[in-house]
């Protein structure tokens, strides 16, 4: 088997390592493809949707799609920026979602994806779910309103936290995070300084006492958008 | 705590090797035992089996069957899909809930009687049907159902409700059901007469590549609905590495409108489980798991009198036809709990494995990676049974049938207006008019072929044949006559795919209750005409990112309801005039608010 495989990204010639999936070869190339669900050092998941990419014209989740030789990837069609619109725009309107006066603005890779794909507001209804708060552990609160069921938190906390604090319970639109315990978060042996806490990517999964720490100006993605560390590595 | 219930626990984990991969198979046991698997329940499966009280809530949660609080000792499931509908389910649902004294979704305040509504039963050709507890009751009437719940008042017993048998193999002793096969039509791959062993030996006469090289020479492909090549699949399967290798037959006929799953086992088993040990012959596997969908749990005894019946005649077991073959083979039944997306085959292989019932990831695919992360081939009932006869007659024998692309034998399950409701074995590439002629429904204004997942086509396409490269079905083929609403057939169909969705992917979990949403506006009279440009970008949207076969088609009824009857969605919709929200219902908006401060809205009475 040769060590590298060939394949076109957005009409550049990448080489990428044999088996690596599409999302992190084009990673490695200075190619940010947006993405949700995917965290580092976690296997795929491939549910949010939103890198999904063209693979030899065909649509597929490239954050589980393995590299092949050949293969022509699109990542940044129109038609794909589309779709990734309205992905959260869907994930928007699912939840409730309330930057103006979330502890995570600005850190917040919903919003700053939203802002990335240019989403002003969504096009779907509101669904205004009724979703609990958890805040009865001393340190950490989840808050279900504003869960996207990336499974970050649930697989972080099994796979680098060698804990088991979190999985999905229910189906279809019912379907939450629970916890593992009766007693809610409390009862867990969850602890605040779990990776799982780092791993959510809103402000579902937070550290009690520290809202607000950073000013407007400082935060993440209040200059660059998100992924521009990823492209700036193209660029050197 | 109940004082034997961790007694129970405890056995019944003894019984499943205290292996947390069978949890299917423990919360069913539990819940048969103690009515439910409740928060005590799974912190105890959680500590038997060493494994997460979340993990074990996880799979509980995930099934329709499967419940975190008590039910009824008697739980009564209305089959609530279009059919049943159209056959006066809905009288039938108010009859029940009458003399039960309780709304559907309740339990009586005795703590005796659940009602509940179910997905498609596997029971239209006999709508309305329900399920009493394991009990398949048909047929159903308002003066049926009262009388119904009057014996079960009684007497408790949902078995004494079956006061005659159907036709064939139900009124067999292990089965002792009312419910008819209704086969109206054989054909000589299924419904023909088979001796259990002919098939199997002349495929251990043959070496595992020549029985693959076969199949593929028949052309024999995939009658759940995706139509792979079956040939193909097991000879993936065969070349894969791995230490074990896994046959699964899935029997999780869950799509709306198709029952000759259940036909098949019912009447022909032993073809079935013949095909599954041809399958593991093929593929160098020893384990056959039949995934039966939590619906058909009244078929299970005989099913598992069937197999052991095989295991006599050493057709199953160590050493399948004689030493000589050196080929060990067995199979176990694995119960479904209520969960069409089951039927996705990775979905399946994830319920195998005690989870909920995600669909995986791929690639792998399952010929690489699937049960147990082994080689693993799953197949549709009906394949299996096909797979079967080819080794019976030869490859070129079920080849001659149907078309090209389409060899062999359908079995077609025929519902709703149609004087002639009941399963059908035609030839692939059989036009839907003939068919049409064949079951009384001539005058038929629409089918939907394929189930909720398929699609909705109108006379216009009467002539096209039924086969892979035509109008494709997995077996099911609706009716229905002038007087019905299609989009209200639609607007079912979404409500089934947002009830059913796992939830896993962002499209189709959300996706599918925004248009199911924007559907009920078009048929409460408030649609617009830009609502059918919105309905054809979010279909295409959740066909095109969804992640696994359930959500790439669960649009399927609006996509194809808007292409075949646009005129009807014109019809319904018009040009808002004052420019508000015409869905908007300020009443309804105030109702939360209302309840807070205990008072009626001064300006919005």
């Amino acid at each position: 088997m040769s060590e590298t495989v060939t394949l076109t990204i957005d009409g550049a010639e990448i080489q990428a390592k044999p088996g690596q999936m599409i999302l992190v070869a084009a990673e490695e190339a200075g190619i940010y493809i947006p993405r949700l669900c995917h965290y580092k050092g976690l296997k795929p998941h491939g549910s949010c949707r939103l890198c999904t990419v063209t693979v030899n014209g065909k649509p597929m989740a490239s954050c589980t799609q393995p590299v092949a030789p050949g293969m022509v990837v699109e990542t940044k069609t129109e038609a794909l920026n589309q779709f990734r619109r309205q992905i959260l725009e869907m994930l928007f309107a699912e939840g409730n979602h309330y930057c103006m006066f979330c502890e995570k603005s600005g850190n917040c890779e919903l919003q700053a994806q939203g802002y990335r794909y240019g989403m002003t507001a969504p096009r779907y209804p509101f669904q205004y779910p009724m979703r609990d708060i958890d805040a009865s552990h001393p340190d950490i609160f989840l808050d279900h309103n504003r869960c996207i069921l990336c499974a970050r938190c649930v697989r972080t906390s099994k796979d680098l936290d060698g804990k088991n604090v979190f999985q999905f319970v229910n189906r279809g639109k019912h379907k939450r995070v629970a916890v593992d315990s009766r007693a809610r978060l409390a009862g867990t042996n969850a602890n605040v300084t779990d990776q799982a806490l780092g791993a959510c990517p809103v402000g579902a999964l937070m550290k009690k006492r520290v809202g607000y720490a950073v000013p407007v100006g400082q935060r993440l993605y209040d200059h660059k958008p998100i992924g521009s560390e990823i492209e700036a590595k193209a660029s050197r | 705590m109940n004082p034997n219930l961790e007694t129970d626990i405890r056995q019944i984990c003894k019984e499943f090797g205290n292996d947390r991969g069978r949890m299917m198979d423990i919360v069913i046991a539990v819940q048969k035992k103690h009515g439910c698997v409740n928060d005590d329940a799974m912190d105890l499966i959680a500590k038997t089996v060493a494994t997460h009280r979340v993990e074990v809530e996880s799979t509980v949660s995930f099934y329709a069957f499967l419940s975190t609080r008590p039910r009824g000792t008697i739980v009564i499931r209305l089959c609530h899909d279009i059919i049943d509908k159209m056959h006066g389910s809905d009288a039938v649902a108010a009859a029940l809930a009458r003399e039960v004294g309780v709304p559907f979704g309740q339990t009586t305040s005795d703590g005796k009687i659940t009602l509940e509504y179910a997905p498609c039963l596997g029971l239209c050709d006999q709508a309305p049907a329900a399920l009493v507890n394991d009990v398949p009751v048909t047929n159903l009437s308002t003066d049926k159902a009262r009388w119904m719940v009057q014996e079960l008042r009684k007497h408790h017993d949902p078995n004494q409700l079956v006061t005659e048998f159907g036709d064939g193999n139900n009124a067999h002793e292990l089965i002792r059901s009312m419910v008819y096969n209704n086969i109206r039509k054989r054909g000589e791959v299924v419904f023909a007469e088979m001796k259990p062993g002919e098939a199997l030996q002349k495929a251990l006469s043959m070496s595992p590549a020549e029985v693959i090289r076969e199949i593929k020479a028949s052309r024999l492909r995939g009658r759940g609905g995706a139509g792979f090549p079956t040939g193909m699949k097991w000879e993936f399967t065969r070349g894969a590495p791995g230490d074990n290798r896994y046959v699964m037959c899935n029997a999780d006929e869950g799509e709306p409108g198709t029952f000759k799953d259940r036909v098949i086992l019912t009447e022909c088993p032993d073809l079935m489980f013949e095909g599954m040990t041809i399958a593991g012959y093929a593929i160098g596997g020893n384990t056959g798991i039949l995934y039966l969908r939590g619906e058909y749990a009244y078929l299970r005894s005989y099913l598992e009198h069937v197999l052991a019946d095989r295991r006599k005649k050493g057709l199953l077991g160590k050493s399948v036809c004689g030493a000589k073959h050196c080929f060990d083979f067995d199979i176990r039944i694995q119960m479904g709990a209520g969960a069409y997306v089951c039927g996705e085959e990775t979905a399946l292989i994830s319920s195998c494995e005690g989870t909920r019932g995600d669909p995986k990831n791929r690639p792998p695919y399952p010929a690489q990676k699937g049960y147990l992360d082994c080689p693993s081939v799953v197949n549709n009932v009906e394949t299996l049974c096909c797979a079967a006869r080819i080794m019976e007659k030869g490859a070129a024998w079920f080849a001659q049938m149907g078309t090209t692309d389409s060899p062999g034998t359908k079995l077609l399950s025929v519902s709703g207006d149609c004087k002639r409701p009941g399963v059908y074995e035609v030839p692939f590439g059989i036009p839907v008019r003939e068919v049409l002629a064949m079951v009384g429904a001539e005058d038929a204004m629409a089918i939907q072929i394929g189930g909720a997942s398929g699609q909705m086509v109108g006379p216009k396409d009467y002539d096209r044949p039924i086969s892979y490269e035509g109008l494709a079905t997995g077996g099911s083929l609706m009716v229905f006559g002038p007087k019905r609403n299609v989009l209200e057939a639609a607007h079912m169909f979404m409500d089934f795919f947002v009830e059913e969705s796992c939830g896993y992917c962002t499209p189709c979990r959300v996706g599918n209750v925004l248009l199911k949403d924007r559907l009920e506006k078009i048929l409460n009279g408030q649609g617009e005409p830009g609502d059918l440009d919105y309905l054809q970008e979010l279909g295409q949207t959740v066909k095109v990112l969804s992640r696994c076969g359930l959500g790439q088609t669960s649009s399927n009824p609006v996509l194809t309801t808007l292409k075949n009857f646009r005129n009807v969605y014109e019809g319904l919709v018009k040009v808002n005039q004052d420019k508000f929200q015409s869905s908007f219902d300020i009443k309804a908006a105030l109702t939360p608010a209302r309840k807070i401060i205990g008072r009626e809205s001064v300006i919005y009475t």
